[in-house]
């Protein structure tokens, strides 16, 4: 089984990767760094890996990583920092939509695919396109209630040009229950963490 | 966790991907991979070596000609479903991708790998063979046409040779008038398989008389069917919203009309024994049949 190299852009980085015939395109982007694709059920049912390749999302646990070979992808992380959050990922904090954290890329991912198609769903609408979305913690409620959210305001912000993005979702924010002491909540240092499976970490310890 | 190993061969063109086929009979073509990759780690099959037709840009596509529409095999369902022509066409066949799996298993997945892998909840199944559709095999040798009912034999079951590829499936364009509907029960709404699939196809004449009635089952049997007797009991019969009402709720129902929908779940519950379930599927078949009559009859989609 020989590995060869592929090429990648990630986020708008290019890499250069030798991998092997039966690598998944999912294990290809955490060994590369980008972490925030979850590594959840490995066989498309759970979304934690959903990324943009090519512009439509996917499972990358369903992806070969040579079939991804040349491809644009894009991650949860490439939508925005934790500096300047996209106004989705910034919808998602306000409105409690995350817990544990761990489905939220893949959630924000499915949710950027259906507002870049569709900028006023109806709930109905919201609950299909996260239809691969699989949170254990939240109930759905509040992930729904963000991504209605983040429609208003990337609706507010297409409409007035004149202000970008960040500053249409600081105004709204500004207005919501939120205070300012959420934003700065938000700058959790082992948000980049990896989590590994319980017989590595015994290795670990 | 790495899956086991095998090979990949990513061939340029259609013909290099059939010589592969040609010269090896135990290459596993691969394309959405939502299929593959799930069947290898669960151990269900090993393959040694397999050929990505993910690349290949003719096997993708729908094309609409006067008289029929063609899908290639390698279209993703999210574009079947987005498809403006089949939206308009043949909302029986958008309203079957809609309920397939999730959005993002619907990015991935193709029409050819779903009939290719012949699962007996394999969703398009129904919705095609309502459609009379064709599929074409393709090998180094030439194509063949087979009508799409000769092509699935049983449960992960196909008359595909290992040196073809089901390269395109194609069915005649329903006329303007044309009714039908996709119905589906699985374990929830969306992102699950079928617990049984129904899909109706009727073309009226201007009376409300039926002409044509094609109706079938997926997931009631090892393989997707048609209901032949139910379709003969509903050919001749007027279709109107309260024939397909049953009587036992008090209202008017056509005797034949309900013929029809005790046909369609009689052979469910006759196919699935002795299976478990197969009463649950024979009352949700009838329920199913029944619903997307009164829908029809109220001038539901095609």
């Amino acid at each position: 089984m020989n590995s060869r190299l592929i090429h990648l852009t990630v986020n708008g980085k290019s890499h250069e990767v030798a991998v092997a015939p039966n690598a998944v395109l999912l294990h290809t982007l955490r060994d590369l760094g980008y972490t925030d694709v979850k590594n959840g059920c490995e066989i498309g049912e759970c979304g934690a890996c959903a990324v943009f390749l090519n512009g439509e999302a996917v499972n990358s646990c369903m992806v070969l990583a040579w079939q991804a070979d040349h491809a644009e992808i894009v991650t949860n992380a490439g939508l925005g920092t934790m500096d300047k959050p996209h106004p989705i990922q910034e919808a998602f904090a306000d409105a409690g939509a995350i817990q544990c954290g761990f489905c939220t890329p893949g959630m924000v991912i499915s949710t950027k695919a259906l507002l870049d198609r569709n900028p006023d769903p109806t709930e109905e609408e919201i609950r299909e396109a996260l239809s691969g979305n699989l949170c254990r913690c939240t109930g759905y409620g509040q992930i729904v209630e963000a991504v209605r959210l983040a429609a208003e305001r990337l609706r507010r912000s297409s409409s007035s040009p004149a202000s970008s993005l960040r500053e249409a979702a600081d105004d709204v924010t500004a207005l919501g229950e939120q205070g300012p002491s959420q934003h700065e909540e938000r700058g959790e240092p082992h948000s980049d963490a990896r989590i590994l499976p319980v017989s590595e970490q015994k290795e670990v310890r | 966790m790495t899956l086991p190993a095998f090979e990949v061969l990513q061939p340029e063109s259609l013909q290099e991907a059939l010589a592969v086929l040609a010269a090896n009979p135990r290459v596993h073509p691969v394309c959405g991979g939502t299929n593959l990759i799930v069947d290898v780690r669960a151990g269900k099959i090993h393959p040694e070596t397999v050929v990505d037709l993910s690349r290949l840009d003719a096997l993708r596509g729908i094309t609409v000609s006067e008289d029929e529409i063609r899908i290639g095999a390698a279209t993703p369902i999210a574009e079947i479903e987005r498809n403006q022509t089949i939206r308009r066409c043949v909302p029986l066949l958008a309203a079957c991708c809609k309920t397939f799996a999730n959005t993002l298993i619907r990015n991935r997945a193709t029409i050819g790998g779903n009939l290719v892998n012949a699962a007996p909840c394999a969703d398009t199944a129904p919705a095609l063979l309502v459609l009379d559709a064709q599929v074409e095999l393709t090998s180094a040798s030439g194509a063949r046409w087979v009508p799409l009912e000769e092509f699935l034999v049983g449960a992960f079951q196909t008359t595909r040779r290992s040196d073809e590829l089901l390269t395109t499936v194609r069915f005649p364009l329903p006329p303007a008038n044309a009714l039908g509907g996709f119905r589906k029960m699985g374990l929830r709404k969306i992102s699950c398989m079928a617990k049984v699939d129904v899909a109706v196809y009727l073309e009226l004449d201007d009376n409300g008389v039926c002409r044509k009635a094609h109706i079938a089952l997926g997931a009631a049997a090892p393989v997707a069917l048609r209901a032949e007797e139910a379709e003969e009991a509903l050919k001749g019969q007027l279709l109107t919203a309260e024939a397909a009402v049953p009587a036992k709720q008090g209202l008017t129902g056509e005797p034949l009309v309900q013929k029809t929908i005790e046909e369609a779940a009689r052979l469910t519950a006759e196919s699935t024994l002795p299976r478990a379930g197969s009463e649950y599927k024979r009352q949700v078949v009838y329920g199913l049949t029944r619903r997307i009559l009164t829908a029809c009859a109220k001038g539901g989609n095609r």
